[in-house]
């Protein structure tokens, strides 16, 4: 009986060990060398899997940086908008590299065609899907432009960065945004542009992609971009450029001067978290007689129209 | 399956296979002889009427033009000529809104008098001898503009030049008109039978085919008893009584009623030897060869519930919508939604500045109780989808891919192969848009498939 026990113990012992000799044998000889920096890179990113960089996953993103590092010696294009600047810096020291700081990007709604803006002129009860509703019709305020307020773009966000605001019936981008373009990529309508987030988060953008001539934009929406040209104009810093009707401004080269909003016809420049203007000295001239009759003094228009203005915003506003 | 065979003094009543349902038929202006609809002051001709690549526009701002005569040139194989559907000056090439709301180019004329291109054969006399060969024939039907009048808009003369290999051995003809509410071909047969059986023998000599079914659904007793009087009169012709149930008009559910023919996934109806044709493209081919006469107005059913004078309206393309709701005697103020086409199939229209199309066969005034979606509820199963598909296709499987974006499943499960008939949602107890996201599937998987086939 012992006999049998012992028997048993030593064959698969040594089946053990042959296979076990086997075993290494072959892993040493088809051995993969990683780079044990992948795998700290790896640990120092959000760990998302986000695709906001570009590549499928973290993995492969820290595998791309360490790739880059070894052979261009550099970091260029590279960037997890999730991690932001700090991650990057982290990820150059794991690396030995110095990491350009860049500025920080958030999504930005160029879109204002609220339920006030551009009334709806059908009421549409299809399926919930902005793919769908864009395939099949115009839109409910009839811009073939605008948001059509069905939320792909907060069904994309996986940072829980963008919700639609029952009221105004736009979405509106909250301060998790990490800039990870997933909404950019689910707008059927390229409305959603990632733009820099500015210092203190002020921001100055063309709230319109409306590419129509200025009457038949106008119809449909009263904050709708006509292509007029005023900003073009009064634009110091070659910012501004108009293209098919539309203007848009690069936020590279905006200084923030705010000029372009004042001159805006139809308010469809948008500056978002600037202090609130200081209302001008009154000219010289005497007012008008029919102004002076709806309000009383300038300094009192000041506060209605800012106030105006504040009904207008919304889509893209942060509150804090 | 087997074919669910009926027999009445119709002889054989046939129908095809598969799923179907059956809505209220409600053909309110079956009644109503075509009346001509007068000139409208101003047409506007969107250049992207035909399926598959828009015309080119050969007119400029100012010109003058005639009544047929050439304003848009196709602009590719699968395109189509636009010829002037009335007299007058060109006002603009501009973007025109068109049926989906969306702004696309069009043609804008200013109607000036009724003066009509001298080619053009205004008689009221039949002329029954076919004088063109069928290369000849073919040629006329591509540059009269012809495309397929049940609402898709192919163009014709691609149906009627095979891919090589490929051979016809039998022509239908589509008089089925399944849709509810419409009479547009309906009335076509009965006032216009000869034409359309001469338009037929037309067709057969094209495709150099001796034998042709005209399928009518038997809810048009007049129609058939009309045609099969005068299809004596020409031989290889057969009229084929079919059993009420809708999607009957979808070609591949007629050649399956009417010959027991089945096309494969994803192939056309040439591969069992089959071309398809609506009555309303055989009239338009009799007009077209026969009295050298354009495609430059159709018939237009204009009906609903609360309408008081449903009609067959002779409409010239680039008509708007606003002139034939006038000639109804106005837009009730009941309607809740105006489709473009039937209710199963048709899309609601955006505006009454939309005009009529060379694939505009009705107009459905419906009324606001009617036209309101009930709110959607869970799906529970019930598999009614499934058995109503007259593609044999599982609805909710479909719809549960598209909402989650899997679309290489959706393809998998042959979502292209859906008709778009509406069956599915029309038999669903949850009231789920399943005929919305079926689209949003097709159009995705669509625009997967044309990407791989790019590179």
């Amino acid at each position: 009986m012992d006999n049998i026990i012992i028997i048993a113990v030593v064959a698969l012992g040594g089946l053990g060990l042959i296979a076990a000799i086997v075993l290494y044998f072959i892993a040493s000889k088809f051995k993969v060398f990683e780079d044990p920096k992948i795998d700290e890179v790896e640990e120092s990113l959000p760990s998302a899997n986000c695709g906001g960089c570009g590549f499928p996953g973290c993995r492969a993103f820290a595998e791309a940086t360490v790739k880059e590092a070894k052979e261009n010696k550099s970091l260029e294009g590279l960037n997890c908008p999730v991690g932001g600047n700090d991650v990057m810096q982290e990820i150059g020291r794991i690396l030995g590299l110095e990491v350009e700081q860049q500025a920080p990007l958030i999504a930005v709604i160029r879109c204002n065609g609220s339920k006030a803006n551009s009334p709806a002129k059908i009421n549409y009860e299809g399926a919930t899907s902005c793919a769908f509703a864009h395939a099949l019709y115009a839109g409910e305020g009839g811009c073939q432009y605008g948001c059509l307020g069905l939320g792909d773009c907060v069904d994309a966000c996986d940072f829980d960065a963008i919700h639609m605001n029952p009221e105004t019936g736009l979405p509106v981008v909250n301060d998790k945004c990490t800039a990870c373009g997933a909404c950019v990529e689910a707008c059927p309508r390229d409305i959603i542009e990632l733009r820099k987030k500015g210092p203190k988060d002020r921001r100055i953008f063309v709230s319109c992609v409306n590419m129509e001539k200025g009457g038949p934009a106008k119809k449909n929406c009263s904050v709708a971009c006509i292509g007029c040209g005023k900003c073009e104009k009064v634009c110091n810093f070659d910012a501004i450029t108009i293209t098919s009707f539309l203007a848009y401004i690069d936020f590279q080269k905006c200084t923030l001067c705010r000029k372009c909003v004042e001159v805006c016809p139809t308010s469809a420049i948008w500056e978002v978290n600037f202090k609130p203007r200081k209302p001008k000295p009154p000219k010289a001239e005497t007012p008008k007689p029919k102004e002076a009759s709806v309000i009383e003094t300038i300094a009192e228009a000041a506060p209605a129209i800012k106030a105006d203005k504040e009904n207008k915003e919304g889509p893209n506003e942060i509150k804090e | 399956m087997k074919l669910k065979n009926n027999t009445n003094m119709m002889g054989t009543v046939k129908t095809f296979a598969l799923g179907g349902v059956h809505p209220e038929e409600n053909k309110l202006s079956f009644n109503a002889p075509i009346e001509v609809l007068p000139l409208p002051k101003q047409a506007i001709i969107p250049i992207g009427q035909n399926l598959g690549v828009p015309s080119k526009p050969i007119v400029n701002r100012g010109d003058q033009v005639k009544v047929g005569q050439l304003i848009a040139e196709a602009g590719g194989f699968i395109s189509a000529n636009i010829h002037s559907p009335v007299s007058g000056k060109v006002l603009k090439i501009d973007n025109v809104i068109d049926s989906s709301g969306y702004k696309r180019p069009g043609i804008v004329i200013n109607v000036v008098g009724d003066k009509w291109d001298e080619s053009i054969d205004r008689s009221e006399e039949i002329k029954e001898d076919i004088e063109l060969d069928s290369q000849e024939i073919i040629e006329k039907i591509k540059e009269k503009g012809l495309v397929g009048m049940g609402g898709a808009a192919f163009p014709t003369y691609v149906k009627l030049t095979p891919p090589p290999g490929k051979v016809a051995d039998y022509l239908l003809i589509n008089g089925v008109e399944c849709e509810p509410y419409l009479t547009s071909d309906h009335r076509l047969m009965l006032e216009k039978g000869k034409e359309i059986l001469i338009g037929a023998k037309i067709l057969m000599k094209a495709l150099s085919v001796d034998k042709a079914i005209i399928g009518i659904e038997n809810n048009k007793p007049d129609a058939i008893n009309h045609i099969s009087e005068l299809v004596k009169g020409f031989e290889g012709i057969k009229v084929q009584a079919l059993k009420v149930q809708y999607p009957q008009g979808g070609e591949k559910q007629l050649i399956k009623a009417a010959l027991n023919r089945e096309v494969p996934s994803g192939k056309l109806p040439i591969e069992v030897g089959c071309v398809v044709q609506n009555v309303g493209t055989a009239y338009a081919v009799y007009e077209a060869v026969q009295k050298n006469k354009p495609l430059i107005e159709r018939v237009v059913t204009v009906t609903g519930k609360g309408v008081k004078k449903p009609s067959n309206l002779l409409v010239r393309i680039g008509t708007p919508l606003q002139d034939l709701i006038d000639a109804v005697e106005g837009l009730p103020e009941t309607t809740g939604k105006i489709i473009n086409g039937g209710p199963m199939m048709g899309k609601a229209l955006a505006s009454l500045e939309i005009p009529i199309v060379k694939g505009s066969s009705g107009v459905l005034l419906m009324e606001n109780e009617e036209s309101k979606r009930k709110p959607e509820n869970p799906c529970i199963r019930c598999s009614k989808c499934t058995y109503v598909c007259p593609m044999g296709l599982e609805p909710f499987l479909l719809v549960q891919a598209s909402k989650l974006a899997m679309y290489d499943m959706a393809e998998k499960e042959m979502v292209m192969d859906c008709i778009e008939c509406g069956s599915c949602q029309y038999t669903c107890p949850s009231s789920i848009p399943l005929l919305d996201y079926l689209r949003l599937g097709k159009t995705m998987v669509g625009a997967n498939i044309r990407n791989r086939n790019k590179k």
